[in-house]
């Protein structure tokens, strides 16, 4: 953590549909220049998130509490025409799913160029220009030829080198991934995120990492943020949070996923599971891990347990396992 | 346009091409063969009207006209014709068929152009408005209307509109092609036939003005769902820009695949439309050559009517290739 003011700082986001709360209270910080992921299992959030960060929540979504602030500015605050000169410009935002992300008329030099002459008032053929040399960076192979191809010609790593160029294009401070890999192959995976991530320092962007992989959070991510039913679980640096989770939920997907570096294989015997699903969060006066946990007391299901910094940077919102480390932490619980 | 993409245009266009030959003679035999089940022909009407004929003389005609003849005969003939490009004689009108409908082609083309204009242009906007409402009270109000503009025939329509508009209001005239006797020139020539033709291109327009706007609506509304529109958003484009751009260009093609198929049933409609307006067009024409079992006419009529539609779904497949990178040669 820097001393400086974060470049964006969610604190307090409460996300209401009419059926639902499905974000709390939620928050995070992100350093100029960092990479957060944001961990959490599909219908945690994750994506309500960033969504709310670009404004662009489904019509029917409220957002009931919480601050958004971004280089300084509160995000919803702004007046709509100036929020659609942060996105795009300043705050980016790729996509889970390239094979769709992409508009299949239009081809894919085009929706690089819009966003240039959108921003930056270039001429199209100044825009036409730079999209090549997007192409290029993000390593598409000859990019003099594909600037003019439509999306349904490439391949899904392709589309969505297309999709990150069309992100950076502007060059943004911060860049939102929502599960940018989730929807390639390994082999792709690893090149996309390496991709992301020499962007990143390339640029100076900052980023923000959606995913449901804790596989890729040891490599590429400088901080962790764990999200469970709308709630922050637990945070930390990626290394520590690794090495030793602290929320019996982080422990749970830790133990969930298969390593190469240990003996578990499934001829060894079965991968273990966290019993139950998400969805019995729903409705729970105390901690929404309740239903599932195997550590749970009495008292955490009366109400939800606080965040309390344990260490310096270092968060969790359960009172059992940190009970240890108690005799120097600092509430945080608002 | 790319090379590639203009070969893709060609490809299209040769494929349209080799399909109609068939398509048109195969319509030729079959509207043909149809004719000859309706009873009587141009002899037993001209008989009819004269008030009196004989048995001789009724013969006499048929064999003029060439309606004595073995069915066989007859349609080896026409086609005969056909393939010395032309459509035979009217005895009715005592003119060549090709000269007859060339004088009322340019007529109907124009008004079926303007009507298919109006409903493109009315249907489409209203049905993005409703979209972009949806669920809300101007998507109700336009609902409604296009619900009647839908359910009430096209005559009756025409017949208000020149109460209202030519009737009590005086603004349009109520029949007719251009000012008789007005010597116009020029631009007020233009303006005139424009205003002539507003009128029954309205009455034509508004039945596919209520098709088109709620089928627009809901390709729009499904186009708005998808992937690429949120994009489209994040990366800070108003949300015009967003409609025009990335929703619309999509949501057109279920749209145009419709407007290609209702050109047949715009020059159908333009039959009652032009008997309203007293509009000298070549639905007036095939419904006189009906009553008057001049078929030769018909037959050119209907001819050209399918080679119109034709000629539009191949205009309507070249837009849609042009539209979507995504249609190939199947």
């Amino acid at each position: 953590m820097t001393t400086a003011a974060p470049l964006l700082d969610v604190a307090g986001l409460t996300i209401q549909f009419p059926t639902g709360t499905p974000v709390i209270d939620f928050g995070f910080a992100v350093a100029e220049g960092e990479t957060v992921a944001v961990v959490g299992e599909s219908g945690s959030g994750k994506s309500l998130t960033a969504l709310a960060i670009m404004r662009l929540l489904p019509r029917s979504a409220k957002i009931a509490a919480g601050r958004i602030r971004f280089a300084g500015r509160d995000l919803l605050a702004l007046p709509e025409p100036e929020m659609r000169r942060v996105r795009g410009r300043e705050i980016a935002m790729i996509f889970q799913e390239p094979m769709t992300s992409l508009n299949p008329v239009l081809t894919v030099g085009r929706q690089i160029a819009e966003v240039l002459r959108l921003h930056e008032g270039l001429s199209a053929e100044a825009a036409r220009t730079r999209s090549i040399e997007l192409l290029d960076l993000v390593r598409v192979a000859d990019p003099h030829r594909r600037v003019d191809d439509y999306p349904h010609r490439l391949s899904g790593g392709m589309r969505q080198r297309v999709m990150i160029a069309m992100a950076v294009a502007c060059r943004p401070h911060l860049l939102i991934a929502d599960e940018p890999t989730t929807a390639l192959d390994v082999t792709i995976q690893a090149q996309v995120l390496d991709l992301l991530d020499r962007l990143r320092r390339d640029l100076g962007m900052a980023l923000v990492l959606i995913t449901h992989d804790l596989g890729i959070v040891g490599q590429w991510a400088d901080r962790v943020v764990v999200m469970y039913a709308g709630r922050r679980a637990e945070e930390a640096e990626a290394g520590i949070l690794l090495d030793d989770p602290l929320h019996p939920y982080t422990r749970g997907l830790l133990a969930a996923s298969p390593r190469l570096d240990t003996s578990l294989h499934y001829t060894a015997g079965p991968l273990r599971e966290i019993p139950g699903s998400i969805a019995s969060a729903i409705a729970q006066p105390g901690c929404p891990f309740v239903p599932r946990c195997p550590l749970a007391l009495p008292s955490c299901r009366l109400k939800p347990p606080p965040l309390e910094e344990v260490r310096p940077g270092r968060f969790v919102a359960c009172p059992v396992t940190t009970a240890g480390e108690r005799a120097d932490a600092v509430a945080v619980g608002r | 346009m790319s090379m590639f993409e203009s070969r893709r245009l060609l490809r299209v266009l040769r494929r349209t091409v080799v399909q109609a030959v068939p398509t048109v003679l195969g319509i030729v035999v079959l509207n043909f063969l149809l004719l000859q089940l309706a009873p009587g022909d141009a002899a037993d009407v001209m008989a009819g009207e004269s008030g009196a004929a004989t048995e001789e003389g009724m013969a006499m005609l048929r064999r003029q006209f060439g309606i004595d003849l073995p069915l066989l005969q007859q349609l080896m003939a026409y086609l005969g014709n056909l393939a010395r490009l032309s459509l035979g004689f009217s005895p009715r009108y005592g003119m060549p068929v090709g000269e007859l409908i060339s004088q009322r082609l340019p007529s109907t083309l124009m008004l079926m152009g303007l009507a298919l204009v109006i409903a493109l242009a009315v249907g489409i906007a209203l049905g993005t408005a409703m979209a972009m409402t949806a669920g809300r009270w101007p998507d109700r109000v336009i609902s409604v209307i296009s619900l009647i503009f839908y359910s009430v025939p096209g005559f009756w329509i025409g017949l208000m509109l020149i109460v209202l508009f030519s009737v009590k209001l005086g603004w349009l005239p109520s029949g007719g092609q251009e000012t008789i006797g007005g010597g116009l020139a020029g631009f007020d020539m233009v303006a005139d036939r424009l205003k002539h033709m507003i009128l029954p291109a309205t009455s034509l327009a508004l039945f596919y003005v209520a098709i088109y706007s709620r089928l627009t609506r809901a390709a729009v509304l499904e186009v708005a769902s998808q992937d690429y529109v949120r994009t489209a958003s994040a990366k800070g484009l108003s949300p015009l820009s967003v409609t025009v751009r990335h929703i619309l260009r999509n949501a057109l093609l279920p749209v145009t695949t419709l407007a290609g198929i209702h050109l047949g049933g715009i020059l159908g409609g333009a039959v009652v439309v032009e008997t309203v307006y007293s509009w000298p067009g070549l639905g007036r024409l095939a419904f006189e050559s009906v009553m008057r079992r001049d078929f030769n006419v018909l037959l050119g009529v209907l001819l050209l009517s399918s080679l119109l539609v034709i000629l539009a779904n191949t205009l309507i497949d070249l837009l849609q290739a042009w539209l979507d990178p995504r249609i190939e040669v199947r």
